[in-house]
């Protein structure tokens, strides 16, 4: 049995099959709460969570076949298994209900000793499934995860229009030399966990980590009807959480951290890249290379913030920028028009 | 009689597995349910509702094999594939097979 009980909905117009079923599933450790046709069940499935379906297909209003077919296409209750308890005759009932997505088909009167096995098996594969999903989650985002769940993984990616932020920490690597490495460890920590949400919140998505740099897409996988927008302010997010962090670690008599941050806003090809066997999302063009490259440039600049003039003319109306002049970029045959966001509004 | 009627270790295996109590109380939810799954029979035939007749055929069924009520449950298989039949005839021998039947299960359970 599972290590706690688990709550199960079961779904049956006879209230006799609806009294047993419930009795049977108590019996072995879980509560149930029950529905008397396919649309009450829906109903209690969207407003409350529930970890397994025990589903007639027989029913007046909404049969079970219906229920089923809501279920595939809700992204939020597609994944919660249905074990159908049926007396349908005919093998075709069977496959049908397979193919909707049912764990299995339990035929009336239901054998108790299979349905325990039964019900324990879906929710141990419930329960892996869950789990795998929470670490698909830690290290891919939680974009990227919900992107991986509704269309699967394929390598190649498709064209689109978005912005990518890159960060740095300034100075870091004579950071990294004057204190433990410990210490770097938590210092990198503690700085990701709040980018990473200054991120999230703006809807971006964070894909790269390297040392003390990171890359973040905005308007992918999901599109964003103002990518650059969202950049910006994600930036500008970034920096009052460093705030916060400086005045911490002013407190532990620990040296500021300063970083540097470029955006560009463009087309660009977003979609898995590697092999079969290891891949990650990633954003791939000029736009790409644009960002790195004003974000470099922020040394030279002595500006905090560095934007393209694509996401310049986005964000101009809402957002204060300076305009510092086209600088020739390596790799750019024509000098780009930078501009700076200014920290304050 | 009642032996003809029910499948006496049917019956048994359901009382150890849930509880002899619960199964009065299971059997007690039948005799209220099941007068009205039959005059559901005699409604949807008057009118012509297949769907409906064959959904309260499938449901008497299903709860007559529960408890081993083996030959109410062929009776109730039989109308559920038929459909719906040209007179009220197969609904009175259901009708009096499960007044038989209600009463032998009564018997049993209490006892």
């Amino acid at each position: 049995m599972a290590e706690r009980g688990a709550r199960l909905l079961v779904v049956d117009d006879n209230k006799v099959n609806r009294l047993l079923l419930a009795r049977s599933v108590e019996l072995q450790g879980h509560t149930t709460v029950s529905a008397e046709n396919g649309r009450v069940a829906l109903d209690l499935l969207r407003e409350e969570p529930f970890d397994l379906v025990l589903l007639d297909m027989e029913m007046p209003e909404m049969d079970g076949f219906e229920v089923m077919e809501h279920l595939s296409v809700d992204s939020e209750l597609r994944d919660v298994p249905v074990i159908v308890t049926s007396s349908l005759e005919g093998l075709a009932h069977v496959v049908r209900c397979i193919e909707l997505g049912a764990d299995d088909y339990l035929h009336k009167p239901v054998n108790q000793v299979v349905l325990k096995a039964r019900i324990d098996s879906s929710l141990e594969k419930k329960r892996l499934r869950d789990q795998q999903r929470e670490l698909i989650k830690r290290f891919a985002t939680s974009e990227v995860a919900a992107d991986l769940a509704q269309s699967g993984f394929a390598l190649g990616g498709r064209r689109l229009y978005g912005t990518v932020m890159f960060c740095d920490i300034r100075g870091f690597t004579a950071l990294v030399e004057s204190q433990p490495p410990e210490e770097t460890i938590e210092l990198l920590n503690a700085y990701y966990a709040l980018m990473f949400e200054a991120i999230a919140a703006h809807s971006g998505v964070v894909n790269q980590m390297i040392g003390d740099g990171l890359m973040a897409i905005f308007g992918a996988p999901h599109a964003l009807d103002e990518p650059a927008l969202a950049a910006a302010r994600a930036a500008l997010a970034m920096l009052e959480m460093l705030e916060q962090l400086n005045a911490k670690r002013e407190g532990q008599h620990k040296s500021r951290i300063d970083i540097g941050i470029g955006i560009a806003s463009g087309e660009m090809i977003a979609g898995y890249t590697g092999t079969e066997q290891r891949a990650t999302y990633t954003c791939i063009g000029d736009t790409v290379n644009l960002a790195a490259r004003l974000e470099a440039h922020t040394k030279i600049a002595g500006e905090t913030i560095l934007v393209d003039g694509d996401t310049n003319a986005a964000i101009v109306a809402r957002l204060r920028t300076s305009a510092l002049g086209p600088v020739a970029f390596k790799g750019k045959s024509e000098p780009v028009d930078v501009f700076a966001l200014q920290e304050t509004i | 009689m009642a032996d003809d009627l029910i499948d006496l270790p049917t019956l048994k295996e359901l009382e150890e597995t849930v509880g002899a109590d619960f199964v009065a109380e299971l059997v007690a939810a039948f005799l209220e349910e099941a007068p009205g799954m039959i005059a559901e029979l005699r409604t949807t035939l008057d009118d012509g509702e297949a769907d409906a007749f064959r959904r309260a055929a499938h449901s008497l069924k299903t709860n007559a094999n529960t408890f081993g009520a083996q030959v109410l449950g062929a009776q109730a298989l039989t109308l559920e594939q038929e459909g719906l039949p040209d007179s009220t005839a197969a609904i009175d021998t259901l009708e009096s097979l499960y007044v038989e039947t209600a009463t032998a299960l009564q018997a049993i359970s209490n006892g």
